[in-house]
């Protein structure tokens, strides 16, 4: 977006319409907030480079809204800007930064805010203190071969770029992606399908075979109840403990994401819970990589699971997105707080989801038990425990997901 | 006349604007006449709304007063208020229209039997309006002025959404056997979700987009008052304390506007002057539904936050 201010197509879009509407919206500066369709055409630009996708035909909506307010009142041209160019709440606070910042003159700034900050805890596990729980220092002392155990069959996958990657394990990488094709759950619908066999009646093709045949009694046509695939949800731990794993686990979600007809919901956990579904949308991985990190705010940081999955159900798992779904954690259970809240909120989960799977990629490790505090709370209400430490682990887990498969390791 | 949203030229129109509402401030007033507080923005929402013919989408917590706007817009509007409740399933022939088949048989029987049988007029009177039934959408077009409430669109199914985009962009209705029906006036339409899930784009894109917040104190006290007349003064404000109280204190679901006013009418029915600790604890479910919420509650004092809630108001 760093074109001149002119080229911008929804510029112009704006000037047409202002100019459509008269001089009520080129006029004063009453309010010292500046020229209207300046400013709203500003706002378009800034909030489409953070990510908004605001087309002309939005821009052209907000000139059109402001004219027929007060166009020169800085709330009248706030709240036509904010009807028209925001599409969810999340985009209501970049929304309100950039407004002050363009009314104000200042330079807006981009960085997407997420709206609910968790207090930040500054803790990485790379390097592990002497404060730690007893059942934490256990997994600590272990940590580094498991890595390095881990690291022997995904070597090359764990880099963050992974154009770098030979062409063996990239089309290793595809093969593991690939099985994510396969048709997801489902569950029966409340929509009705025309069917051959007797089942419901369907009056309404009944009744037209009738007519047709002249008001003959004719075979009464039937419906079964049609299926729909169960939504997918992929929360995705990125702090430091799991930063070797982090980026393919990504893939492997965005993989996920360009299943047909699934709803695929990602989010990760960090020290913050950022929704990333919509950066994964786009059929390219690459790109949707980098809008993954841009968006999120807290790579490699600590990890506070029971807040985040509390923070989750709260805002988005409980008004439906768990609801029947299929829920896949992908963490190594390593817990700063008490593991009793994230047990609970576990519990939660586990009552609103028609299946929990929790991938772990340490469990890939010879030996493994799942010491880590947070893991042993949460272990109780989980469906599936699977590794993921490796292109047949996240197979495996695919087929999980897909429902082929069940129970894993 | 048919009118298409948002068409330029028709800039200068009234659209569906009552008669002496010239701002967004004239409708706050109107609203609250008809027991509606709405804030700037909301109005200024209904407003262009109402200006410019275009669905307003509103999305917010359960309990903020999406649903009610609509009703109250209509009491504005002097005109029917028609409302689609969806739910997942929900298909054309419950949203749109339907053809009267037992009608259609009868009629085709009926004709069958007259002398003057000709079987190419019946057909046409077959398929012809009077036989087709009119569900919430096509009424709501049919009806002028009217205010279609279209609730809870994120429980419909994404299929159902490409439905509403004919009906919500060009206020037209297509029938394969009739032709494309129009409307002459579009009638105000609110679309609610509770964002279950993300409503496409698509639609959100034909409409002016709202996020309800929860209200603040004062105008919250206000509501509470005026949809509760038999509670005294000092309850309403003491309960709606308590409920912002409760709003604070991280449930799994916090208390609408809704419960406030819930809570209050079932005080003012026990004939309460004002919350105590007592009464508070005996009318909890009033306001919090969850089992946990009310341990939670009840771990936090019940006795302590209402005294808190008290002294703040």
């Amino acid at each position: 977006m760093s074109d001149a201010a002119g080229e911008w197509p929804a510029a112009a879009a704006a000037r047409l319409v202002a100019a459509g509407a008269g001089a009520g919206a080129r006029a004063g500066d009453a309010d010292g907030v500046g020229d209207p369709v300046r400013v709203l055409v500003g706002l378009g630009r800034a909030l489409d480079s953070a990510g908004l996708r605001i087309g002309p035909d939005r821009v052209a909506e907000a000139v059109r809204a402001a004219v027929a307010l007060d166009p020169n009142r800085r709330t009248d041209l706030y709240w036509a800007g904010r009807l028209t160019l925001c599409a969810n709440p999340d985009d209501v606070p970049k929304y309100d930064a950039v407004f002050a910042a363009l009314t104000e003159g200042d330079v807006p700034r981009l960085r997407p805010r997420p709206q609910h900050l968790v207090r930040a805890v500054p803790v990485t596990l790379a390097v592990p203190d002497a404060g730690l729980a007893e059942d934490d220092e256990e997994a600590e002392e272990g940590a580094d071969t498991v890595l390095r155990a881990a690291a022997s069959t995904i070597e090359t996958l764990r880099h963050k770029d992974v154009t770098t990657l030979g062409a063996a394990e990239r089309a290793a990488l595809d093969r593991a992606l690939a099985a994510l094709s396969l048709p997801g759950e489902s569950r029966p619908s409340r929509r009705r399908r025309p069917s051959p066999h007797p089942g419901a009646v369907d009056p309404r093709r009944t009744v037209r075979a009738l007519l047709r045949s002249g008001g003959e009694p004719v075979r009464p046509r039937w419906t079964r109840r049609s299926v729909r695939p169960r939504p997918v949800v992929l929360l995705v731990d990125v702090s430091g403990s799991m930063s070797g794993y982090a980026d393919v686990l990504l893939r492997f979600a965005h993989a996920a994401t360009r299943r047909r007809g699934v709803r695929t919901e990602v989010f990760t956990l960090g020290t913050r819970l950022t929704r990333v579904t919509r950066e994964m949308a786009g059929p390219d991985p690459e790109r949707a990589m980098g809008a993954v990190a841009a968006a999120v705010p807290d790579w490699s940081g600590g990890t506070r699971l029971g807040a985040l999955l509390r923070e989750f159900l709260d805002r988005w798992g409980q008004r439906g997105v768990a609801r029947g779904a299929v829920v896949v954690i992908m963490s190594d259970g390593w817990e700063r707080d008490d593991p009793a809240v994230l047990g609970a909120q576990m519990r939660r989960l586990a009552l609103l989801a028609h299946r929990v799977v929790w991938c772990n990629p340490r469990a890939g490790r010879p030996g493994f038990a799942p010491l880590a505090g947070g893991l042993a709370a949460a272990l109780p209400y989980v469906d599936d425990f699977v590794s993921g430490h490796s292109l047949a682990a996240l197979e495996q887990l695919a087929r999980i997901v897909a429902g082929v498969e069940v129970r894993g390791a | 006349m048919l009118r298409y949203p948002g068409e330029g030229g028709r800039l200068d129109g009234r659209g569906l604007l009552p008669v002496g509402v010239e701002s967004p401030a004239d409708l706050v007033g109107r609203l609250a006449e008809v027991g509606y507080l709405a804030d700037e923005g909301l109005a200024t929402a209904a407003y262009l709304a109402l200006r410019l013919h275009r669905p307003l989408f509103c999305e917010g917590e359960a309990g903020v007063g999406k649903t009610e706007l609509a009703k109250a817009l209509a009491s504005v509007l002097d005109a029917p208020l028609i409302r689609l409740q969806c739910y997942e399933g929900i298909e054309a022939s419950q949203a749109l229209y339907d053809w009267d088949f037992p009608r259609q048989l009868l009629h085709l029987r009926t004709a069958e039997t007259a002398p003057d049988f000709d079987p190419a007029t019946v057909e046409a009177e077959l398929w012809s309006r009077r036989f087709l039934v009119a569900r919430p959408l096509l009424q709501a077009l049919e009806t002028s002025p009217s205010v279609l409430l279209v609730d809870e669109v994120d429980r419909a199914d994404d299929e159902f959404e490409a439905f509403l985009l004919e009906v919500l962009s060009d206020f037209s209705v297509t029938v394969p056997e009739l032709g494309t029906l129009r409307a002459d006036v579009p009638p105000a339409v609110v679309v609610t979700s509770n964002r279950t899930r993300d409503v496409h784009d698509a639609l959100k894109r034909r409409c002016y987009y709202h996020w309800l917040e929860h209200p603040e104190f004062e105008r919250e006290v206000a509501i509470v008052r005026l949809r509760v007349p038999e509670a005294s003064d000092r309850l309403c404000a003491e309960v709606t304390a308590a409920a912002h109280a409760l709003r604070d204190a991280d449930l799994l679901k916090p208390p609408g506007i809704a419960e406030t006013v819930d809570w209050a009418q079932a005080l003012a029915a026990l004939g309460a002057p004002g919350l105590d600790p007592g009464l508070a604890a005996a009318t909890l479910g009033a306001v919090v539904k969850y089992r946990e919420d009310v341990e939670r509650v009840r771990a936090l004092d019940v006795g302590a936050l209402v005294t808190r809630a008290v002294m703040g108001a």
